[in-house]
């Protein structure tokens, strides 16, 4: 008998508009303000309040349930502007002692892969938010995607954080249950890893009607978790599963709303992150390669596969120093804003022929135009350092080299 | 069931130019030879025409066996109009006398000649590319009652930016309503041929073209100047060359390092050399006439970028051996091939700030053409020579059981 633990992921990065050749120089507005809200209100309305308030009801009637969420910092942002009405019902959730809050990087960015320090400045300033918004201090850390390996497992724990989530990846598993709790190699984090197939069963195949499960019933779901020995089932998945993803018309709160209920007659519970954060754990993973819950690959090839998101990422991660050093507060603010990891999903090619699922998540016509409006404002940024040097400072500095000389 | 027999009224074997329909005809013919379908080629050839560089053919064993070539002595080039028949006709002098006096007649003419050569040739089917084609097509029809099948690659109003001549039109009409079954290039060109002409929907099929890999060097050349931007094409109103330049002295204003290449010939080029003069950019351009063979793939892999700004393209096929030749392209919307191709950059012909936003990325990132290229070439791979060729047949098949 084992427990479930759900957690799921909110995220809303801010995408950058058509910005042209013709802009650099002369218009420091990156974002698509319009578009932005405009998906937001969208996804509000069909998923973060609807589902939302199914979560508040089943805590209501369902004294075992328990739930935990990430919400990245770019979103809440978006709904303090957008839909302080989401931003309400989440606050109303923390009131409860059953829905917990995990960090990640405020800027849901690739941080983590191209600058440690970056990373925990971005992580501070996300546990900040949390805890002023949902008065929470979290032990537990997802990071962007899930990438993980060791590395960014060191770094978390140097954070202060009790456990990490990763994907359950047979890859790295081998012959290993993804349902028990694991140790990062060479750190005292315990490593929480998603069960890939009972989440993407919800996540992904729910409304499938070429797939075998289906129709997915919630009493069908929960007599393939009862058998299941382990610490916990972990369903880690976006939260834009319910109703964005996955339509309404699906029955997909249905499944929600009974989720619970059916799991129960069957005598599995649920356990929080943090509470698995204090078991102890059986074995260790070793893990050097990153690994991520995207695409076939689990790897970081939906951000970083190709020579132009490569090159877009290392270029904006290495303007760091000098962007912070311009003291120039919009400036930071949008070079935070452009290493979210949204930005570089949007230029991947891979499977582009086949036109896929990346197609139906990135607001631009291909990924060679998304390049192109990034590079754009990466060549404004580079502009505007230009332009913000101060021309006293450096004939200051001219002028004691020729005295030192 | 026997061998089809095709009777194939067609332009150019084996082609003399790069991309068009010479191209477009032989390779479709020899996709078709390959499938075992017997054709017998029929095509205007003028021992002092513009198209005497007619070689004999010497081709693959299907080629061979499959294929029999009947020429009419006429100088007739697929992309004349009016007043460059005209032109050619003077500059032959006494030798033309036996020719049209003008370029109708001269169709007219060929028409009979062409019905004449064709009455003997058994066939099942007959299958005529563009307009000048039709009327013998229509006759030998007429004579055979076989199935006809109109290949239409470019409608009188693509060439013309929009302003017909009417009697070539009609013609294009005639052609198209005699036909049992008309192909058209892409879902693009569908659309423009049932704006124009009043024809039933059901009769268009698409057949998307593809290309022969086997004629493109491996190698690679280098140019004294690397940030070559490309024009190949004929330089006349479809293909946009005007929009080409003008694109050319905004690219100039942010990378005054670029080299513009217009490779082609046609009735706008004293237009287009003077337009480059007054906007003070003849330093940047280079016009080159047209090219031939690997003059052709050399043009490519010189350069950073093709760019095909055609206000009217039913198909493109110049942008596939671009592609095949490891350069990235930018396609005009009004295009066929950008129906097909995923890897490419895309705009309006007439959005100038567009093309330069996009050319200018494309010259100032290295990793934008690297991924244009491998992905578009990785993706080209479908295009084939026999995909077509395959589908024509198909079509064949369903006539000849009707």
């Amino acid at each position: 008998m084992t427990n479930v633990c759900l957690y799921f992921q909110v995220h809303q990065p801010y995408r950058v508009r058509r910005y042209t050749l013709f802009d650099i120089g002369k218009n420091s507005q990156y974002f698509d303000t319009e578009k932005n809200k405009e998906v937001l209100h969208k996804v509000a309305k069909k998923c973060y309040i609807p589902a939302t308030r199914v979560i508040l009801d089943l805590i209501k009637k369902n004294p075992d349930f328990k739930v935990a969420y990430s919400i990245s910092g770019t979103a809440i942002e978006q709904f303090q502007e957008h839909s302080p009405e989401t931003l309400e019902l989440f606050q109303e959730l923390s009131d409860s002692d059953r829905v917990e809050f995990l960090n990640e990087t405020y800027y849901h960015s690739l941080s983590a892969l191209y600058d440690k320090d970056e990373f925990s400045q971005q992580v501070k300033q996300h546990q900040k938010i949390v805890k002023k918004l949902f008065g929470q201090k979290p032990t537990v850390f997802r990071n962007t995607e899930l990438i993980y390996n060791n590395e960014i497992a060191k770094t978390v724990q140097s954070l202060g954080y009790k456990a990490i989530l990763a994907e359950g990846w047979d890859g790295v598993l081998g012959w290993r249950s993804p349902n028990y709790v694991y140790k990062a190699s060479g750190t005292k984090l315990n490593l929480l890893l998603k069960n890939y197939k009972l989440s993407d069963d919800i996540a992904f195949r729910f409304s499938d009607k070429k797939w075998n499960g289906w129709p997915l019933t919630t009493e069908k779901f929960a007599s393939w978790v009862a058998p299941i020995p382990g610490d916990s089932v972990n369903l880690f998945m976006d939260y834009e599963t319910f109703g964005e993803h996955q339509w309404a018309d699906t029955g997909i709160f249905n499944f929600l709303r009974h989720l619970p209920s059916a799991l129960r007659k069957h005598n599995i519970g649920f356990s929080h992150p943090s509470e698995l954060a204090a078991i102890d754990a059986k074995d260790e993973l070793d893990i050097h390669h990153p690994l991520s819950w995207a695409d076939v690959e689990r790897d970081t090839s939906a951000w970083l596969g190709n020579k132009m998101q490569q090159s877009a990422a290392s270029t904006i991660f290495k303007l760091k120093n000098e962007v912070l050093a311009s003291g120039n507060a919009s400036l930071i603010d949008s070079w935070k804003k452009l290493t979210t990891s949204d930005h570089f999903y949007y230029m991947c090619t891979k499977w582009f022929n086949d036109g896929d699922v990346h197609k139906y998540f990135s607001p631009y016509e291909t990924p060679y135009e998304a390049y192109i409006a990034y590079m754009n404002i990466v060549q404004d940024i580079q502009h505007q350092l230009k332009m913000s040097k101060p021309k006293l400072f450096s004939s200051f500095t001219k002028y004691l080299k020729e005295v030192s000389a | 069931m026997s061998k089809i027999k095709v009777l194939m009224f067609g332009w150019e074997f084996p082609p003399f130019k790069s991309g068009g329909l010479g191209t477009a005809c032989h390779d479709l013919t020899k996709g078709l030879a390959q499938e075992d379908v017997k054709v017998t080629f029929v095509m205007p050839h003028a021992p002092n025409g513009a198209n005497a560089k007619f070689v004999k053919l010497i081709g693959t064993n299907a080629l061979a066996k499959n294929v029999n070539i009947k020429t009419v002595d006429s100088p007739l080039t697929p992309y004349m109009n009016e007043s460059t028949y005209e032109q050619h006709l003077s500059n032959g002098g006494k030798n033309n006398a036996i020719y049209g006096k003008n370029l109708i007649l001269e169709v007219k003419r060929y028409t009979a000649l062409a019905e004449h050569v064709a009455r003997n040739e058994e066939h099942d089917i007959i299958h005529a590319h563009d307009w000048m084609t039709y009327q013998a097509a229509i006759k030998a029809k007429r004579a055979s009652k076989k199935p006809l099948v109109v290949h239409l690659h470019a409608t009188e109003f693509d060439r013309t930016g929009g302003h017909p001549d009417p009697r070539i039109s009609h013609i294009e009409y005639e052609g198209l309503n005699a036909a049992d079954v008309v192909i058209t290039n892409s879902e693009f060109s569908k659309k423009n041929i049932l704006t124009h002409y009043k024809i039933p929907a059901n009769k268009i099929k698409v057949v998307h073209w593809g290309i022969d890999e086997e004629n493109i060097p491996k190698g690679t050349y280098k140019a004294a100047n690397e940030n070559i931007v490309l024009f190949l094409g004929r330089v006349t109103i479809q293909k946009g060359p005007d929009y080409f330049i003008e694109t050319a002295k905004k690219v100039l204003e942010y990378e005054p390092n670029t080299t513009f290449v217009i490779a082609g010939d046609g009735d706008m080029l004293p237009r287009i050399i003077n337009r480059t003069a007054e906007l003070g950019i003849a330093n940047n351009v280079i016009f080159t006439g047209a090219l031939r063979g690997d003059d052709v793939h050399k043009a490519f892999k010189t350069a950073k970028l093709y760019v095909m700004p055609s206000v009217s393209e039913p198909f493109g096929l110049v942008a596939l051996e671009s592609i095949k030749n490891g350069t990235p392209v930018l396609l005009s919307k009004t295009s066929g091939v950008s129906e097909v191709v995923q890897n490419a950059l895309k705009a309006d012909f007439w959005d100038i700030d567009s093309m330069t936003n996009k050319i200018v990325s494309v010259l100032r990132h290295s990793a934008l053409r690297e991924d244009l290229s491998t992905n578009a070439k990785q993706e080209s791979a479908k295009f084939t020579l026999r995909e077509p060729a395959r589908k024509v047949k198909e079509i064949y098949e369903t006539l000849r059981k009707h």
